[in-house]
């Protein structure tokens, strides 16, 4: 069997390093463009201790998200925010130190072609990518074009994904596999869903690839319980309600500060 | 200046509206693009409509349906007063005298069946015009399943009728508040929702749009309109296959189910979309609601918003066989404005004692503009499919009289 770290890109080996030393993987989101110092919760993510940061390029027509994402993404378009515009705020700051993974719907990418799309991800300092209405049997082409460039393309994995797919998705995914931790679009949950760690135990069967699990999480108990399946947690409709309720970067990071401390509390407690 | 793609002669024919190539394929359109939580459901859709549509049974199931339930075949109407003033002669097929008042039906009297087949117990359903909302509330009542219907809120309001029409029969309707509040936001909310229902309830898209297998599948159940169209234009024409064939075109159903009947003889076929919802015509490459075809976009490649006194036009895509058909040049495109619409619609009463859907007006004033300017040379024969009847517009119509 060939190792896979060794064909592994930055993203996935830097949290491969992280998980590692026994960390649960932090991943918030954040809406590309939805206020004019957005880039200031970055920063704010990197200090409360997140490995990777999830930038939404913001799609008129986001068909997998709930409606705080959706509102999210329609105030940022409504900003005059655009692909173009959110990568030249990113080129614009200081290496953060964590890798950021855009994520984006398909017709933006075809709009500007695959090559040129990852290429300009590139320039902007993003090295990881999801495209949650491309599916594996889809992917091939971009698939291509980003592991030119450089970029790590992330697959996702849903828990009505059947075994053999599952297995091909864990395989050709990059930088990590995106576990959907239940049936339904992106949004805040009361709990985490049964269907998480069934979903979370199938990956692992297939690969040691880190796996983060999305949709949902919005609590300190919930990034616990899914540190405990999982490697990390993608935070997404949690945050945004809060940049949308007027919550600045210091209010995000004191939010962030207690799902990194469930997971750290998780990752020390014995197994 | 309205728009007008090109035919390509020779008029290519071989093999056009069939089966789809592999992975839903439409020459470079289609596909199945679809979130992963609904790439497992749309396989076993499209499982168990290749099962169904080999089957003598449901075939024979559907066609009882289609006969005693929803009154077909429809009749193939000479359109005798305007045929004389415009110098061409018109025949109209008449889908608006199908049940429920549209061919919305025809589709949806198949998916329901299949539904049921596959043991679903729920028909999620988007609608525009509240046309396809009306008939898979239609349906489901029918064969004993639940409806739930997403609507624009601005479709709400402007197609009230049918927004009653549902409730009556038993479905809930559910107010779509986001985007334009039109088709477009009423397709979204309702795939959004499928995703958290896939175990027990069927997604029934109400045209040739979505992911791998709905257009190829809502075509095939299309078909029933050009197929019994011509087999009565061969009864009824001297040529027995017209000049021209004509449809308006939303998502595209009722036009993909006229031209599967003449894709291939020598007919022209002819797409007529709305001005301002003309994603045939004016749409660039790109993905939404589940395949790869064309779509209104601006320069930062967002979707935008369609615009059309017909609510169930007003969409800014078309689907993924009609992007096929206008590449090969075997089918044009063309548009009207929502003034020639609701003029066509106002001369076909008074003409020939039919109010028309403003969606099928729209291929009526087509028609009239281009027997007017010789493109439709005199003495041509045209057989225009007249998709649905006018009833659910008479208010829109009353502003405008
Ligand atoms: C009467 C009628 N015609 C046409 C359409 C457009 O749909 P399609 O292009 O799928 O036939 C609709 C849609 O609501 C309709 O109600």
């Amino acid at each position: 069997m060939t190792n896979p770290t060794l064909a592994a890109g930055p993203v996935e080996r830097h949290l491969r390093a992280r998980r590692d030393t026994g960390r649960g993987l932090l991943m918030p989101y954040v809406t590309g463009g939805i206020t004019p110092g957005w880039t200031d919760y970055l920063r704010a993510f990197v200090a409360a201790g997140a490995d990777a940061i999830e930038v939404g390029l913001p799609f008129s027509d986001p068909t997998l998200d709930g409606v705080t994402i959706q509102q999210a993404g329609d105030t940022a378009l409504a900003r005059g925010a655009s692909t173009r515009r959110i990568l030249a705020d990113l080129a614009g700051i200081p290496e953060p130190g964590v890798p950021l993974v855009a994520s984006t719907y398909y017709n933006l990418v075809l709009h500007d072609g695959s090559e040129a799309f990852c290429a300009a991800l590139r320039r902007a300092g993003v090295s990881g990518l999801i495209v949650p209405d491309l599916p594996l049997h889809e992917a091939d082409e971009l698939a291509e074009a980003a592991a030119a460039a450089g970029i790590e393309l992330a697959l996702l994995a849903s828990p009505s994904t059947p075994e053999p797919r599952l297995a091909e998705i864990s395989r050709r995914s990059r930088g990590f596999v995106y576990a959907v931790s239940l049936m339904g679009t992106t949004g805040e949950r009361a709990a985490l869903a049964a269907s998480a760690a069934e979903l979370t135990a199938r990956i692992r069967r297939g690969t040691d690839r880190p796996v983060l699990l999305g949709f949902g999480i919005s609590t300190p108990d919930q990034a616990r319980e899914a540190g405990r399946h999982a490697d990390g947690v993608v935070v997404g409709a949690a945050v945004m309600r809060r940049v949308l309720d007027g919550a600045g970067p210091d209010d995000l990071r004191a939010f962030l500060a207690t799902l990194r401390r469930a997971l750290d509390q998780e990752c020390d407690a014995p197994r | 200046m309205p728009y007008v793609s090109p035919w390509r002669e020779p008029v290519p024919s071989e093999g056009t509206m069939g089966e789809p190539r592999a992975r839903g394929r439409f020459g470079e359109y289609g596909g199945r693009y679809a979130p992963e939580s609904l790439v497992e459901a749309c396989r076993e859709v499209e499982a168990a409509f290749r099962e169904a549509w080999a089957d003598p049974g449901f075939r024979g199931a559907l066609a009882e349906l289609l006969t005693l339930h929803a009154g077909r075949p429809t009749p193939l109407t000479p359109a005798r007063r305007l045929s004389q003033e415009l110098g061409v002669r018109l025949y109209l097929k008449r889908e608006d005298l199908a049940h429920t008042g549209s061919h919305k039906i025809n589709n949806v009297l198949g998916q329901a069946l299949l539904a049921a087949r596959m043991g679903r117990r729920r028909l999620i359903a988007e609608t525009g015009a509240g046309q396809h909302g009306v008939a898979a509330a239609t349906a489901a009542a029918l064969l004993g399943l639940e409806a739930t219907v997403f609507m624009g809120e601005r479709d709400m309001e402007r197609q009230a009728l049918n927004v009653f029409r549902m409730r009556m029969l038993g479905a809930e309707v559910v107010p779509v508040t986001t985007g334009s509040r039109t088709l477009k936001d009423a397709t979204s909310e309702a795939m959004r929702h499928w995703v958290g229902v896939t175990g027990d309830s069927h997604y029934c898209v109400g045209s040739v749009v979505g992911p791998d297998p709905y257009p190829w599948m809502v075509r095939e159940f299309q078909r029933v309109i050009g197929d019994e169209a011509r087999a009565q234009c061969a009864a009824e024409l001297r040529t027995g296959v017209p000049d021209h064939v004509v449809a308006c075109v939303g998502g595209g159903s009722n036009a993909a189910g006229t031209f599967a009947g003449f894709a291939d003889t020598p007919a022209r076929l002819t797409g007529v979309e709305a001005e301002g919802a003309a994603g045939a015509a004016r749409g660039r490459p790109g993905v939404l609601h589940g395949s790869h075809s064309l779509f209104l976009q601006d320069d930062d490649g967002q979707i935008t918003p369609a615009h059309s006194i017909a609510a169930g036009l007003d969409y800014p895509g078309v689907g993924p066989e009609h992007a096929h058909l206008r590449g090969l040049g075997r089918a044009r495109y063309v548009t009207v404005t929502d003034d020639e619409a609701a003029g066509a619609a106002i001369r076909l009463a008074r003409t020939e004692g039919i109010v028309p859907a403003l969606e099928s007006a729209h291929a009526l004033a087509w028609v009239i503009r281009a027997a007017g300017d010789g493109e439709l040379a005199a003495g041509s024969t045209v057989m225009m499919t007249l998709s649905g009847r006018g009833d659910k517009d008479i208010s829109t119509l009353k502003e405008l009289l």
